[in-house]
C-alpha cells in the first residue's frame, strides 16, 4: 500500500472513530450504555464497592492510587513466581526482582517500557493475567482519569467528580473489551499467530543451521496493545515481527487503533463539555503538532543514512539509499510508513515501534524524541493526552485571559491560583524528572556503562530511555542496556512520576473546578473553541517543552545532525 | 468666602487635589527611585519576588567566581547581573513614586489641628485632634480645619474639600439626610457646625488615603498571586534545565562555566515580567488615583475588570438630570412658531435652566434670536400657587405652567380647551417628559415637551460596553413606561424602574447567583448594602460615611461615569501583566540561540550553525544576551507604568492584537537588539 493510500485512509477511519468512538464514550462515562449490567454488578459486588457514591478528588485518587498499587504487586508476584504457575510451555524462569520491579510499574503506568526479550523472558501466564491484563486496565485507568477531570470542569458547585470503579469497569467493559475482542478475531484471521503451543524448531536445509520460532497468543493480545495506547509487544521486534503484524492492513489498523482513543477522547471533551467546538480546538493543537513532526520523521527518513555512506565510503562499495534510510526497517513497510508508525506511537505513549529508533536518521530520532519531549499530547496516551494537554490549555487559558483583561476562564470555571499552580505542577513533573534523571545517569559509572554508543548518539540514548519512561511512552531508542539494577529502579521511578506525579494534580484540578461556580460567557470572555485558541495551546507546547529541552537535545540528535553539515 | 492659606504646603494641595498630575518620569520622582532601587536591596524585600531572587543569588555566585578568577568577562557579567536586580528596584521605585510624593503632600495637611471640643454640659475645650475619639462632639466655625471624620448633627455649612478632591467650589455640608458627611482635614468656609466624630485616630479618611496612594499596605491581588506562581515555576523548572548542562556537558567532554551558566538562567527565567510585575500592580492603582478614584484594595481594581455587569444611576450619570426643552406641540391649528414665540416670550425672564432651555431651543428652531421685547412688559414669576410663569404685554397675558393650572386660567377667562389636549399631554407624561402648556389668553397654543436629556455620548459608551461584554442596567425610580423610554433612548441593556434599596440589592444578588461580577456606584446610606454586596462598590465622596465605608473604591470628584474607566484600568492591569508574561517568555527562543552555541561551541564546533545571529564570539553571544536581558527591562518601565493600550472592542481581536504584538515581536525583538548589542560591545572592544 502507497504511503500516500495508508495516510488517506487512517485520517478517514480516524475521522469516523473521532466521531463515533468520541460520543460512544461520551454515553459510556455517562452510564447510559449499560447493555452489560449484569456483569457490571457482579464485578461492583466483588470489589465491594458501590458505583453510585461518587467521590471527591481526594477518594478518587486514593482509590487509583490503592488500585494501582495492588495492580503492581500482583504483575510483581506472577512475574517472581512465573516458573511454578503453569502455561509456560518454554520453561522461562522466574523473573529477577528489579527486572520484575520495572516491568510491573511499567505496565501499571501504562508505559509498556520492556527491559527484557517477551520471547525469551516471559511465561505465557505472565504475559497474559499480568501484563496484557494491565493493558486493558492501565489503559482505563488513564481514561477514568481524563473523565474525571473534564467532570470537574463540567459540573458546577460540586463536590465530587464521579466514582472511580464505576468509571474504570465502564470503560474495561464496554471500551477496551469489546474492540479489542473484535479486532483479535480480525487479527487472527489475517494471520496473526495465536497459540499457547512452544516455539517450534526449524531445521535450515541449506545452512543446517536449527532456528527456533517463538509463538504465542499473539492475535488476542495484539489490538489491546494498540488500543490501549501500550505498546508493550510479547516479542522483542514488536510490531515489526509478522506474527504481531502480519499485513500492510494490520499495519494500517494498528495506526488507527493506537490514535483512536486519543484523538476520540477531544471529542467526548466536547460532548461533555456541551460545545463540541471546544474539543475542536484541542483536536486541532493535537492534529497540527502531529503532522508537523511525522512530516519531519517522514523527510528526514526519506534522505540517505549518513553513517551507512560513510560506512560504504571507507569500504569502497556503491551503497545506493533511493528508497530513504532503510537501516532498521522492514522492506515490506518501507521508510516513510514506517516513520509514520513510530510517530503514531512515539506521539500517543504507545510506544510500539515497527521500526528501529536507534538507526533513524538524526532527525528522524530528533522528531520521535521531541515529540514525547512535547509532554505526550498529540494526540498522547489514552486518557493522559486528554488531562495533559487540558493542563496545557489551562496555562494557555490563563496567559491568554490575562491578555484580554479579564480573569482567566476556561469552559466558565475562573483559573486562579490554585489552578495554576496545579497545572504547573503537572506539566512541569516531566521535564524536571527527565532532565535529573538523565543528569544522574550521565554522572555515575553505572549510567554511563548502560548506553552502547559514545558522544551524542549515547547521550541520545540515555536521554531517550528517561524522557520515554517518564512520559509513559515506553518506546526505546535501543543502544541502551536497560536491564541493570540502576536502569530498572531509576527507570521505574521515572515510570511512577510520570504517571501519578501528572494524574493526581488533574484530579485535583478536577476537584477544584468542579466545586466552583460557573461564569456565563459573553463578548469579553476569552473564547476557547476558536483556531486562535489551538496556535495558543500548541504555543504552550511548543514553548514549554522547547524551554525545557532545546539544551539536552542540542547536545544529543541536534549536534549528531549538524555533524553532517546541515539540519536536513 | 475663601480663607487665607495656611502654608505653602496647602496652596500646593488646593491647586491640585490629590490628583496632581506628576508626570510619571518627573526629575523629582527618577532622582529618588535611583535612590530606593538600592534601599530595596534588602533580602526581605528580595524574597518576595522569587525570579528576581534567583538573578540576586546568581549574582552572588558569579561574584564568587569572578574574585576566585577574576577576568574581564566574568566581571562584567557580574556586573550587569547585579544591573538586572537593580533595574527591578527601580522600576518598582518609579512605580511608587508618584504615589510617594501624594502622600506627602497629604501628610502635611495631617498636621497637628486644634479641636474645640463640646464637654457634656456644652462647654467647648480645646484638644489635640489626635485625641479625639469616636463619638466626641466638636465645633466648627468658618475658617477652621475639621479635625477629623465626622458627621454634622448640627447646622449647615459651606466646605472647602478642595485639599482632597482638587475641586476648588465649594460644598454644602448640612445636619441629617446624605449631605452630612464631613472629611478630616477640610475647611468650613462658612457658618457653625458641629460635628460628631465617626473615625478612630490614625483611621480618618485622609489617614487611609495616604496609606493608598503610598502603598504602604499593597497586597497581591489574586490574579497578581495566580501569575507569581507561574512565574516561580518557570524559574524552578528552568533550575534544573541549566544546573543539568553541568553534567551534560561533562559527558559530551565540554567544560561548562559557572559564570555562563548562571548567566542561561537568569536570561531563561522570567525576569522581565518578574522585575515589572509589581510595578504594574502600583501603576495601576496611581493610574486610579490620578482620575480621582481611591481603591480600597488592589483586588477590587482587579475585579473591575471583570466586572460584566454595571449598575448605573439614571439621573446624573446618564442623564443631565435637568430637564430641557426637546419640542413644540402646537393645539388647535396654531402653528409652531406661534407657539415657539410665545414659549420663547414667556420664558424670557426664567432663569431656571428649564426655562433658559425653551429660550434656547426657539431660537435654535425659527432664529428669534433679534426678537425685541417691548419695554412695556411684567414678568409673572413662578409660585407654587399658581403653578405657572409667563409675561404680561400691552393686551396680551402669556402663560406656561402645569397642564391644569393653565387650563384652568383659560377657562377662567372664557377660553376652551382645544381637542386632542389631554392625550399629547397624558402621552408626553407616560414618556418621562414633562409638558406644558402655553397659552396666551384665552387661547391655548399647545405643548412644550421637557425631556430628561441623555448625555452625550452615552449611546457610544454603552456600545463600547457591550463589545467587551460588559451588560448595563439603569437605575431608576421612574416609573417602568418613562424607564423604558430612557433605557432606549440611552441604549443601555436593562433598566430597573421604581427602583428601592431593596430591589437594588435583589438585582445585585440575582446577577451575581448567575456567576455576574457587578459594580455600582451609589451616595447614599441607604445604598450601603448594596455597595458592600456589589463586587465593585464605587461611593461618591460627596456621600455620605456609611457609603464611603461600604464601597470599595471613593470617587473623589462625585462623578458616576467613572465606573466606566474603572473598569478600563482594571482591565489594562490584567491585559499588561499577560503582554509583558507573554513577551518575557517569548524572549526566550532567541536567547536560547545566543547562548547554546556559545556554551558548547567549544566542544561540538558543529553548533555553530545554531548562532543564526552570527554572534562574533561565544563571549560576546553570553554578554549581549544578558545585557539585552538588563536593559529590556528598563526599556519596559514606561510601558509598565502606563500601560498596555486598552480598547474597546471584543475580546477575540484583543487577544489577536495582542498575541501578535508581544507573542510574535518577543520572539523578534531580542534577535534584533542581541544582534545589536553584539556589533556594539564587539565595536568596542569590550570582546
Amino acid at each position: 500500500m502507497g504511503f500516500f493510500w495508508t495516510v488517506s485512509a487512517t485520517v478517514v477511519l480516524l475521522a469516523i472513530t473521532w466521531r463515533f468512538l468520541g460520543s460512544y464514550m461520551a454515553a459510556v462515562f455517562d452510564g447510559r450504555i449499560n447493555y452489560l449490567r449484569w456483569l457490571e454488578r457482579l464485578i461492583y459486588r466483588l470489589l465491594a464497592v458501590d458505583p453510585e457514591q461518587e467521590q471527591s478528588w481526594q477518594r478518587y485518587a486514593g482509590a487509583l492510587v490503592v488500585f494501582s498499587g495492588v495492580a503492581i504487586l500482583v504483575t510483581y508476584t506472577c512475574m517472581r513466581i512465573q516458573q511454578h504457575i503453569g502455561i509456560n510451555p518454554q520453561h522461562q524462569l522466574d523473573v529477577k526482582p528489579a527486572l520484575s520491579f520495572n516491568t510491573a510499574v511499567s505496565f501499571v503506568t501504562n508505559t509498556n517500557w520492556q527491559n527484557y526479550s517477551g520471547e525469551s523472558t516471559m511465561s505465557f501466564f505472565t504475559l497474559m493475567v499480568a501484563l496484557t491484563v494491565q493493558q486493558f486496565v492501565s489503559a482505563s485507568v488513564g481514561i477514568a482519569v481524563a473523565i474525571a477531570m473534564v467532570r470537574g470542569f463540567v459540573r458546577k458547585d460540586c463536590a465530587t467528580i464521579g466514582n472511580f470503579w464505576a468509571d474504570l469497569v465502564r470503560c474495561i467493559l464496554y471500551i477496551m473489551v469489546p474492540i479489542s475482542f473484535l479486532f483479535g478475531i480480525l487479527w487472527v484471521a489475517q494471520g496473526a499467530v495465536d497459540t499457547l503451543g512452544a516455539s517450534v524448531h526449524v531445521k535450515n536445509a541449506l545452512t543446517g543451521f536449527t532456528q527456533s520460532i517463538a509463538r504465542g497468543p499473539m492475535g488476542f493480545i495484539e489490538p489491546i496493545k494498540q488500543l490501549g495506547t501500550n505498546g508493550g509487544g510479547p516479542f522483542n521486534a514488536n510490531g515489526a515481527h509478522p506474527y504481531e503484524n502480519p499485513t500492510p492492513l494490520t499495519n494500517l489498523l494498528s495506526l488507527v487503533l493506537v490514535l483512536a482513543i486519543p484523538f476520540a477522547l477531544t471529542y467526548t471533551f466536547g460532548k461533555m463539555a456541551g460545545k463540541i467546538r471546544e474539543g475542536v480546538a484541542l483536536l486541532g493543537a493535537m492534529v497540527l503538532i502531529f503532522s508537523v513532526w511525522a512530516g519531519i520523521a517522514a523527510y528526514a527518513e526519506q534522505r540517505p543514512n549518513p553513517a551507512v555512506a560513510r560506512g560504504a565510503a571507507v569500504t569502497h562499495t556503491v551503497v545506493r539509499q533511493k528508497a530513504g534510510n532503510m537501516e532498521g526497517k522492514e522492506v515490506r513497510n518501507g521508510a516513510s510508513a514506517s516513520s509514520l508508525y513510530n510517530i503514531a506511537s512515539t506521539q500517543t505513549s504507545t510506544g510500539s515501534v515497527d521500526s528501529a529508533n536507534d538507526s533513524f536518521n538524526p532527525m528522524g530520532g530528533f522528531a520521535l524524541l521531541t515529540g514525547m519531549m512535547l509532554g505526550e499530547v498529540t494526540p498522547g496516551g489514552a486518557g493522559s493526552g486528554l488531562y495533559t494537554i487540558l493542563l496545557m490549555a489551562v496555562i494557555a487559558v490563563f496567559i491568554g485571559g490575562l491578555m484580554i483583561g479579564r480573569t482567566p476562564e476556561y469552559l466558565g470555571k475562573k483559573i486562579q491560583a490554585r489552578e495554576v499552580k496545579l497545572a504547573a505542577i503537572g506539566v512541569l513533573v516531566m521535564p524536571v524528572t527527565v532532565l535529573i534523571m538523565t543528569a544522574i545517569a550521565v554522572s555515575i559509572h553505572a549510567g554511563r556503562v548502560g548506553a552502547l554508543n559514545a558522544g551524542p548518539h549515547g547521550f541520545t540514548e540515555i536521554l531517550y530511555a528517561f524522557t520515554s519512561q517518564a512520559n509513559n511512552n515506553g518506546s526505546a531508542f535501543a543502544g541502551l542496556n536497560g536491564n541493570t539494577a540502576f536502569y530498572n529502579v531509576m527507570g521505574a521511578i521515572a515510570m511512577l512520576m510520570g504517571r501519578f506525579a501528572v494524574m493526581i494534580p488533574c484530579l485535583a484540578l478536577g476537584g477544584t473546578l468542579a466545586a466552583k461556580g460557573s461564569v456565563p460567557a459573553g463578548l469579553g470572555t476569552f473564547r476557547t473553541d476558536t483556531p486562535m485558541f489551538s496556535g495558543l495551546v500548541v504555543g504552550v507546547i511548543v514553548i514549554i517543552g522547547g524551554l525545557s529541552f532545546f539544551p539536552a537535545v542540542s547536545l544529543g540528535p541536534i549536534v549528531e545532525q549538524l555533524s553532517t553539515g546541515k539540519f536536513f | 468666602m475663601s480663607p487665607e492659606p495656611s502654608g505653602p504646603g496647602s496652596r500646593v494641595i488646593r491647586a491640585q487635589g490629590v490628583a496632581q498630575s506628576r508626570s510619571l518620569f518627573d526629575v523629582e520622582i527618577l532622582r529618588h527611585a535611583a535612590v530606593d532601587s538600592l534601599r530595596k536591596l534588602s533580602l526581605r524585600t528580595q524574597a518576595r519576588n522569587p525570579v528576581m531572587f534567583v538573578v540576586l543569588v546568581g549574582t552572588v555566585v558569579t561574584l564568587v567566581e569572578s574574585i576566585a578568577h577574576p577576568t574581564l568577562f566574568d566581571w562584567s557579567i557580574t556586573i550587569w547581573l547585579f544591573a538586572t536586580v537593580l533595574f527591578a528596584n527601580f522600576a518598582e521605585a518609579m512605580a511608587e513614586g508618584r504615589g510617594k510624593a501624594q502622600a506627602d503632600t497629604l501628610r502635611r495637611m495631617r498636621t497637628e489641628t486644634q479641636a474645640r471640643r463640646l464637654g457634656s454640659g456644652g462647654a467647648e475645650e480645646l484638644v489635640q485632634a489626635s485625641d479625639l475619639s469616636r463619638g466626641d462632639m466638636v465645633v466648627c466655625e468658618a475658617g477652621d480645619l475639621i479635625p477629623s471624620d465626622g458627621e454634622i448633627v448640627e447646622g449647615i455649612a459651606s466646605v472647602d474639600e478642595s485639599a482632597i478632591t482638587g475641586e476648588s467650589a465649594p460644598v454644602i455640608r448640612e445636619s441629617g439626610g446624605d449631605r452630612s458627611a464631613v472629611t478630616g482635614g477640610t475647611r468650613v468656609l462658612s457658618d457653625r457646625i458641629v460635628v460628631k466624630i465617626t473615625a478612630e485616630r490614625g483611621h480618618t479618611f485622609l489617614d487611609r488615603m495616604i496609606s493608598l496612594v503610598e502603598g504602604a499596605r499593597r497586597q497581591k491581588t489574586p490574579n497578581e498571586i495566580a501569575l507569581t506562581i507561574l512565574l516561580a515555576a518557570l524559574t524552578i523548572v528552568f533550575l534544573p534545565v541549566v544546573v543539568v548542562l553541568q553534567p551534560f556537558g561533562h559527558f559530551s567532554g565540554a567544560t561548562v562555566s559557572v559564570v555562563v551558566l548562571v548567566s542561561l538562567l537568569v536570561c531563561l527565567i522570567p525576569t522581565t515580567i518578574g522585575a515589572l510585575l509589581s510595578a504594574i500592580g502600583i501603576a495601576g492603582m496611581d493610574r486610579l488615583v490620578q482620575k480621582n478614584v481611591l481603591a480600597m484594595s488592589g483586588r477590587a481594581v482587579e475585579a473591575a475588570g471583570d466586572v460584566q455587569t454595571l449598575l448605573l444611576d439614571k439621573t446624573g450619570t446618564i442623564t443631565l438630570g435637568n430637564r430641557m426643552a426637546s419640542q413644540f406641540i402646537p393645539a388647535g391649528d396654531h402653528g409652531m412658531e406661534e407657539l415657539a414665540q410665545a414659549a420663547r416670550l414667556a420664558s424670557l425672564a426664567d432663569e431656571t435652566p428649564e426655562g433658559r432651555s425653551i429660550v434656547a431651543l426657539a431660537d435654535e428652531l425659527f432664529n428669534l434670536r433679534d426678537q425685541k421685547l417691548d419695554e412695556r412688559h411684567v414678568f409673572v414669576p413662578f409660585t407654587a400657587n399658581t403653578r405657572m410663569s409667563g409675561l404680561d404685554l400691552v393686551g396680551q397675558k402669556i402663560r406656561k405652567g402645569a397642564a391644569d393650572a393653565v387650563k384652568s386660567w383659560v377657562v377662567e377667562q372664557g377660553g376652551r380647551i382645544p381637542p386632542g389636549l389631554d392625550d399629547t399631554v397624558a402621552s408626553l407624561a407616560r414618556a418621562g417628559s414633562t409638558p406644558l402648556v402655553v397659552a396666551e389668553g384665552p387661547e391655548i397654543l399647545g405643548v412644550i415637551e421637557l425631556k430628561d436629556v441623555v448625555k452625550q455620548g452615552m449611546v457610544e459608551r454603552f456600545d463600547q460596553l457591550r463589545s467587551i461584554g460588559i451588560r448595563t442596567v439603569m437605575i431608576t425610580g421612574d416609573n417602568p413606561l418613562t424607564a423604558a423610554a430612557i433605557a432606549a433612548e440611552a441604549g443601555v441593556d436593562d433598566f430597573l424602574a421604581e427602583a428601592t434599596p431593596e430591589t437594588k440589592m435583589e438585582l445585585i444578588k440575582a446577577e451575581q447567583e448567575g456567576g455576574k461580577l457587578v459594580a455600582m456606584t451609589g451616595d447614599g446610606t441607604n445604598d450601603a448594602p448594596a455597595l458592600a454586596q456589589a463586587d465593585v462598590g464605587v461611593a461618591m465622596n460627596s456621600g455620605t460615611t456609611a457609603a464611603k465605608e461600604a464601597g470599595n473604591m471613593v470617587d473623589l470628584d462625585s462623578n458616576p461615569t467613572k465606573l466606566i474607566d474603572i473598569v478600563e484600568i482594571g482591565k489594562q492591569l490584567l491585559i499588561t501583566r499577560g503582554a509583558l508574561t507573554t513577551f518575557s517568555i517569548a524572549n526566550d527562543v532567541a536567547k536560547y540561540f545566543a547562548i547554546i552555541p556559545a556554551l558548547f561551541v567549544a566542544t561540538y564546533p558543529q553548533l555553530n550553525t545554531l548562532n543564526i545571529m552570527k554572534l562574533h564570539s561565544p563571549q560576546s553571544a553570553v554578554m549581549s544576551a544578558v545585557i539585552f536581558n538588563a536593559l529590556i527591562i528598563v526599556a519596559l518601565i514606561p510601558l509598565a507604568l502606563r500601560g498596555v493600550k486598552f480598547r474597546p472592542v471584543g475580546a477575540s481581536s484583543i487577544l489577536r492584537r495582542n498575541v501578535l504584538v508581544y507573542g510574535v515581536g518577543g520572539i523578534i525583538v531580542p534577535f534584533v537588539f542581541i544582534k545589536l548589542i553584539d556589533l556594539f560591545i564587539t565595536a568596542v572592544h569590550w570582546y
